[in-house]
């Protein structure tokens, strides 16, 4: 163990960058969202009383035998294929060996050399819509380990903790592990990079079905190696690798952190450690953890208690029928459908708001009048409240329901946004604050006509002058109708009006 | 003593359904030897009067009220504690499973509790089934009931010496090197080591899983494929459990009462007998092909050269596959759990003082012998090698079978030998099982059938069949058991010495 010393000394990013070449590799793991564990009955469900969604086989009880969970296994092929990978004919299981509570029979039972897919590529786009080619060199099955809590000390760490809590019921959930080969090339947008691919990943993963992939529960975790290296010609340098990185956001300041720190032990003369290392979601650094060198010998060996994998071919080809649109093509499918600019689809893109504009248009509105609304006032009001799009209390219904008020002009965009204040309060449908608040665009032309001649009279001089064929104050008056009527009125009926009652 | 101790179970079956015999007399009589015999054999860990009484009044009130029940029903039985059994403590003859009450059944218990055999309780055993003589127990040795000064093999020598002794009629017994037939062959009792997967692992603790095999431990062939008849057959629980319909073991066994085994091809192994045998154990082997020989069967001799790497394989693959078997049992979640005496207590030394003080020697030389063979650096030269060699054994086999119906060899070199004789000569222990360990690193069946004495100690005759043949073992054993049964007028057993009875 070596402590990370405080000081630790860090290159400017942009100068790191500028001298070395960041290479990285991630392994992203993800829980798949079977009812059931990889290897037994056991319900899986999150936030249950500990230890209560398991078996003797999820506890490793004496005696105790696996099981494959076939469902695992599909939901497994269906991420192979999606990441145009080779499904193994025959793939095995292997034990892990290693000694730790949270591991109910002190080794893993995961896979080794013969994982069930393997060889295969994702493209991920960036932000500015390059393209990058990230290599797949496996995807394979294992079961998750269960949950340690350190009770006592301050940290919540198991140093200084009076004794430690185990909760099993995330024992043997079903995982599929997928590991990049090094990805090159990519010079200092490594991070960017290395996010994007997650995030890739997590759209996926909800595309095909296998996984809520939601980040905060971790049922997506990443390990994020990087390395540097002199130029791109020059031999890949020593890694680390950082642990559980488990936010889009942290993939990206990890690589950075990494990046400028390495680029410091280099500077310096020194070599890097090949290690594991520990992310600090709150300082945003990483820390020492297990040094590699004195290599982690997990004894793996075929799991005997389980017999070979054997996917057919006709399986494995009515799963790939049964793909989905992958989200890259899907969104380019959108994006001709809806004729947003490019620009314009990134953004809805990185908002979060594809489905939440295509099912508002799937509600009726027009593809521009849902763009304008989640990414105008919508994306407002979360980014005010510090929410997600998805987490506003509206629904893509609605929005469409207020849009159809004012195509059929029963509001105006002012009043709409006050509609829309009071679906976000809780105060019920469009048409139930409406009608409640009393919004709707005054369309009694007795009303208004009334409302236009006290306007004119109580304006001489500007009625003289539209008389007059000059129209430039024609806005003051509007302005004076509207706010006699609350901003209820349609500015284009009292327009009208104006001219009318000036003839008459 | 009761005559219901001295039936065989379907002896006792038939009584028990004729109405001249009550379960709960049977499983009175049985708890009663127990009772008066087990202070000298030590045959079992744990006696479950109570549970066995419950089980054996509602087996005799349903038949009683003229509900169809199990061939087997309320006929007394003893499960070696390797196997859970729900709410009965299992030790695996380990003080590290001390006080351990499974919250579940193997599935052969299971199968035993639905077809309504009363179980008597757990029997003695090597520590995790580590041995050939059960002097390996955490909870003490098992007398040979044969001579109280020998051991009664192992690992499953508590099972072996349980029948032995009429202390129950039936037993299950687990065999991963030969520890159900060894102490068959060396009790003159009867044992069957199934094929690999034809009796379910769900609830055997295991030792090295691609080896392990439970099996029935009887006093007679019939007795043996009844009971395997009831265990035997696919379970979900147990992903290398054959899907295929157990074979007609018991019809077998009664097409070979009738001692005919015209046009039976039998193989001698040349490499499982010769110098390494007792002479005695030799000559009774020979004697007993004659005696099939003149019941129709062919003798031809087949060569299974890869058999001389056997043990050594053995040694490799199955301490790497215990090594990581029996990593569970750290003292977190169940049984034995030791604080270092000095010093902060973390998990890590929480596991290695309970690990320390629960296993015995037997147990931490094949641990540390399976770790370092699945070491990086070191896995392709052992383990992998071994794999190789449990391929060439396959092979042997499959050409075998090619000339001849079945194999046959001596069970074990030796008959009983004496107690302590071998425990600190690891290699000589381990020889035992040169004649059992091939059939485990192939999953082919295997018998043993008592075969004659030699100085006063019973031998083995071993039969070994192709996978999924088991029942070619029934037909061949009960040939053998009724033409030799007819010399000696009787048992081999009932030449044993009477145990004196103390209560």
């Amino acid at each position: 163990m070596s402590a990370e010393p405080s000081g630790t000394l860090l290159v400017d990013y942009d100068e790191a960058t500028r001298r070395y070449d960041p290479v990285i590799g991630i392994e992203v793991h993800v829980e798949l969202g079977t009812a059931t564990k990889m290897f037994d009955g056991a319900p899986q469900e999150f936030g249950g009383e500990p230890n209560s969604a398991t078996t003797p086989v999820s506890l490793g009880l004496p005696g105790s035998l696996p099981v494959v969970n076939e469902k695992a296994v599909e939901s497994a092929i269906l991420i192979g294929l999606a990441l145009n990978c080779e499904i193994a004919e025959l793939c095995r299981f292997a034990r892990k060996n290693y000694f730790y509570p949270d591991v109910p029979k002190n080794y893993q039972i995961s896979q080794y050399d013969e994982p069930i897919a393997h060889d295969g590529w994702l493209d991920v786009e960036l932000e500015d819509g390059t393209v990058v080619r990230v290599e797949i060199e496996r995807a394979h099955m294992e079961e998750d380990a269960g949950k340690n809590t350190h009770v006592g000390g301050a940290t919540g760490r198991i140093h200084g903790a009076e004794y430690s809590l185990v909760d099993y019921n995330r024992a043997g959930v079903p995982l599929v592990e997928i590991v990049t080969r090094p990805i090159t090339g990519v010079g200092d947008r490594a991070p960017e990079v290395a996010r994007a691919y997650v995030q890739t990943l997590r759209d996926l993963f909800r595309a095909l079905g296998v996984s809520e992939a939601r980040m905060e529960r971790g049922n997506v975790r990443a390990d994020v190696n990087v390395s540097l290296r002199p130029t791109p010609d020059s031999p890949l340098g020593t890694r680390t690798e950082t642990k559980n990185v488990n936010s889009f956001r942290s993939v990206e300041r990890a690589v950075r952190y990494e990046v400028s720190r390495q680029a410091a032990v280099l500077d310096a003369g020194a070599s890097v450690v090949q290690e594991t290392r520990h992310w600090h979601e709150d300082t945003g650094v990483t820390t020492a953890g297990r040094v590699k060198s004195d290599a982690e010998d997990y004894r793996y060996f075929p799991e005997p208690d389980l017999v070979p994998l054997v996917p057919s071919r006709d399986w494995v080809e009515a799963l790939r029928a049964r793909l989905p649109e992958m989200p890259a093509a899907r969104r380019r499918r959108l994006q001709d459908e809806w004729g947003y600019a490019d620009a314009e689809m990134r953004d809805v893109v990185n908002a979060g708001a594809v489905e939440l504009i295509e099912a508002t248009v799937a509600a009726g509105a027009s593809p521009a009048a849902a763009r304008k609304w989640w990414m105008g006032e919508l994306a407002r009001t979360a980014n005010a409240d510090g929410v997600a799009l998805e987490e506003l209390t509206v629904t893509p219904g609605q929005i469409a329901e207020l849009q159809g008020l004012v195509d059929s002009g029963r509001l105006n965009d002012k009043l709409a946004r006050q509609v829309l204040a009071g679906v976000l309060a809780g105060e019920g449908s469009p048409e139930q604050v409406v009608a409640a608040r009393g919004l709707e665009v005054v369309s009694d032309d007795g009303a208004l006509i009334a409302a236009v001649d006290d306007a004119l009279a109580a304006q001489p001089d500007a009625a003289e002058k539209i008389r007059g064929g000059n129209l430039g104050p024609v806005g003051a008056i509007i302005g004076a109708v509207m706010k006699a009527t609350r901003g209820q009125a349609d500015a284009a009926r009292v327009r009208e009006l104006v001219l009318e009652r000036i003839k008459a | 003593m009761s005559d219901l101790t001295r039936l065989s179970a379907a002896a006792l079956a038939d009584r028990l359904s004729a109405g001249e015999a009550s379960s709960v007399e049977a499983t009175r009589a049985h708890l009663d030897r127990i009772a008066a015999v087990d202070g000298a054999v030590h045959a079992f860990l744990h006696v479950s009067a109570d549970d066995a009484l419950a089980t054996a009044a509602d087996v005799d009130a349903r038949r009683a009220a003229g509900e169809q029940l199990h061939p087997l029903a309320g006929v007394p039985i003893a499960v070696k504690d390797v196997v859970v059994t729900k709410g009965l403590p299992t030790t695996a003859g380990s003080r590290i499973l001390e006080g351990w009450v499974p919250p579940y059944d193997a599935t052969l218990v299971e199968r035993i509790k639905a077809a309504g055999l009363p179980i008597l309780g757990k029997t003695n055993m090597d520590e995790f089934a580590m041995g050939s003589s059960t002097e390996h127990s955490a909870f003490g040795d098992t007398h040979n009931p044969w001579d109280l000064d020998r051991i009664p093999g192992g690992s499953g020598g508590g099972s072996a010496a349980a029948v032995a002794a009429y202390e129950a009629p039936l037993a299950i017994g687990t065999d991963t090197g030969g520890s159900i037939r060894q102490p068959a062959a060396v009790t003159g009792t009867v044992g069957t080591k199934p094929t690999y997967g034809g009796v379910s692992r769900y609830g055997l603790i295991a030792m090295a899983s691609s080896l392990d095999q439970a099996g029935p431990v009887t006093r007679t062939v019939l007795d043996a494929a009844l009971l395997h008849a009831l265990i035997g057959g696919h379970d979900p629980r147990d992903s290398t459990s054959l899907p295929d319909p157990l074979p007609d073991v018991v019809g077998a066994a009664r097409l070979g009462a009738s001692g005919d085994l015209t046009g039976v091809r039998l193989g001698v192994v040349r490499e499982l007998g010769g110098d390494g045998y007792q002479p005695g154990v030799r000559a009774r082997f020979e004697e007993s092909l004659e005696v099939l020989q003149a019941a129709g069967a062919e003798v031809v001799e087949v060569s299974c050269p890869n058999f001389q790497y056997a043990l050594a394989a053995y040694y490799l693959i199955m301490p790497s596959e215990a090594s990581s078997n029996l990593a569970k049992f750290d003292g977190m979640r169940f049984g034995l759990r030791v604080e270092p005496a000095d010093g902060p207590v973390t998990a890590e030394r929480v596991m290695a003082a309970t690990r320390g003080r629960g296993f015995g020697d037997e147990v931490k030389r094949r641990v540390i012998l399976g770790t370092y063979a699945l070491s990086a650096g070191y896995y392709d030269a052992y383990y992998g090698s071994a794999q190789k060699v449990r391929t060439l054994v396959q092979r042997d086999f499959a050409a075998a079978f090619e000339q001849a119906d079945v194999l046959v060899s001596p069970t074990a070199p030796t008959t009983a030998f004496r107690l302590g004789e071998k425990l600190d000569d690891p290699m000589a222990m381990y020889l035992n099982d040169v004649a059992t360990i091939p059939a485990n690193l192939a999953g082919v069946p295997g018998i043993s059938v008592p075969n004659g004495l030699d100085g006063g100690l019973p031998t083995g005759f071993q039969v070994l069949a192709p996978a999924k043949a088991d029942d070619r073992l029934y037909r061949v054993g009960a040939a053998l058991e009724a033409l030799l049964e007819a010399r000696w007028g009787g048992p081999l057993l009932a030449s044993a010495p009477e145990l004196e009875e103390t209560r």
